[in-house]
């Protein structure tokens, strides 16, 4: 069925990025390149195991008729948006403070904002 | 469809320990910082995924409860290690 | 006495989405309405100085909450599906350059800070440290810097995104 491949897919596609970014965290060097492992990937791939949740709620809800399912879904777009705005708001925090603390980033070609507040 | 489910919520468990070595190691204060927000990032995403599998609404009601809640620790270890408390 | 309407409304919106499918009246049950609409009035006498804390009231406008949702399906999607697939080739292979630049966007409401530093947050190699609040300029960590622009005093929005300006669709939506 067709539906079922769409969620199959979507599956496989979040918990693809989503290994990719503990496996950035484990590897990168420093703090500010682990942030950009961490940040973009995992809030990709929970995106994605997001859509494939509101998928099968969606074909659920047409298959039966069951008004639960498109509660599921609506409740699961809110959970995405709520996680992908105070993600991205996160990192910033982390990464402004762990400059103000005193990290420097690892294998620096520039770093402008030394320069401005050191 | 069930097994999937099931495949998907213990591949993220494996992924949480994994992040949790990550968490031990360090070696700073910042980088434990970043693997907190992965794990909870990742609680968020099996707890959306256990409740499509169990059909119970309140486990994704709990995972927008949570989000919220750790964007606000997060803020708050941040503003802590940036001096600014 | 407008804030307080805006805050009230936009409350109760919120709290119609989270209860949607509760009864009969269109979606919602009587008691679960009248609960909503007590609680976005607590929240509104409590949050309303905060909520539209310098008097803007342009975010009322609904034709500017369409070009967010326009924006973030189409030029946000495809960068940060872009943004993805290059953070998967560096961690995968482990060739990264990275440094932080400032760049000068020009934009002047709060809100299109917001939206502009969360947007380069998610997009190809780019993460916002530091945003400086008096001149609203940006200093960005890119994990590869291209050659040539760690001399520029300010790097130019084109050297840190690909495609789409970001600065351009969010003045039409914040400002």
């Amino acid at each position: 069925m067709v539906v079922d491949l769409i969620f199959l897919i979507f599956l496989a596609i979040g918990l693809i990025f989503n290994t990719l970014g503990v496996i950035g965290i484990l590897r990168f060097p420093d703090v500010f390149t682990r942030l950009h492992a961490e940040t973009k990937t995992t809030t990709f791939g929970t995106i994605f195991l997001g859509l494939a949740v509101v998928v099968y709620g969606a074909s659920h809800f047409f298959g039966t008729g069951d008004g639960q399912y498109i509660v599921l879904s609506v409740h699961t777009i809110i959970a995405v948006i709520a996680l992908a705005f105070t993600n991205a708001t996160g990192a910033h925090a982390i990464a402004r403070a762990a400059h103000r603390s005193g990290q420097k980033p690892a294998e620096a070609v520039v770093d402008r904002l030394a320069e401005v507040n050191p | 469809m069930i097994d999937a489910w099931f495949f998907a919520v213990i591949v993220l468990a494996v992924l949480i320990v994994l992040s949790i070595v990550r968490l031990i190691l360090g070696p700073t204060a910042p980088d434990r910082v970043v693997a907190l927000d992965t794990v909870n990032t990742l609680t968020v995403a099996s707890m959306i995924l256990l409740g499509a599998l169990y059909r119970q609404v309140i486990f994704i009601d709990v995972a927008i409860v949570y989000a919220l809640l750790s964007f606000v620790s997060t803020l708050y270890i941040a503003k802590y290690l940036g001096g600014e408390m | 006495m407008i804030p307080f309407i805006l805050t009230a409304l936009f409350a109760f919106i919120i709290y119609l989405l989270l209860t949607a499918g509760s009864g009969e009246l269109v979606l919602w049950s009587g008691p679960e309405l009248a609960m909503g609409a007590f609680l976005s009035l607590v929240t509104a006498t409590i949050s309303r100085g905060f909520f539209c804390a310098n008097r803007d009231y342009r975010m009322a406008n609904p034709v500017r909450w369409g070009t967010l949702a326009a924006y973030l399906i189409g030029p946000f999607f495809i960068e940060m599906a872009k943004a993805n697939v290059d953070v998967a080739y560096r961690v995968i292979t482990g060739r990264i350059r990275p440094g932080i630049v400032r760049i000068r966007p020009g934009l002047k409401t709060d809100l299109g800070v917001l939206l502009l530093a969360n947007s380069i947050t998610l997009t190809p190699g780019t993460l916002t440290v530091h945003v400086d609040e008096e001149t609203n300029d940006f200093f960005v960590h890119m994990i590869n810097i291209k050659p040539g622009v760690e001399q520029k005093e300010t790097a130019d929005i084109m050297d840190v995104e690909a495609f789409f300006s970001f600065p351009r669709w969010i003045r039409r939506i914040a400002e």
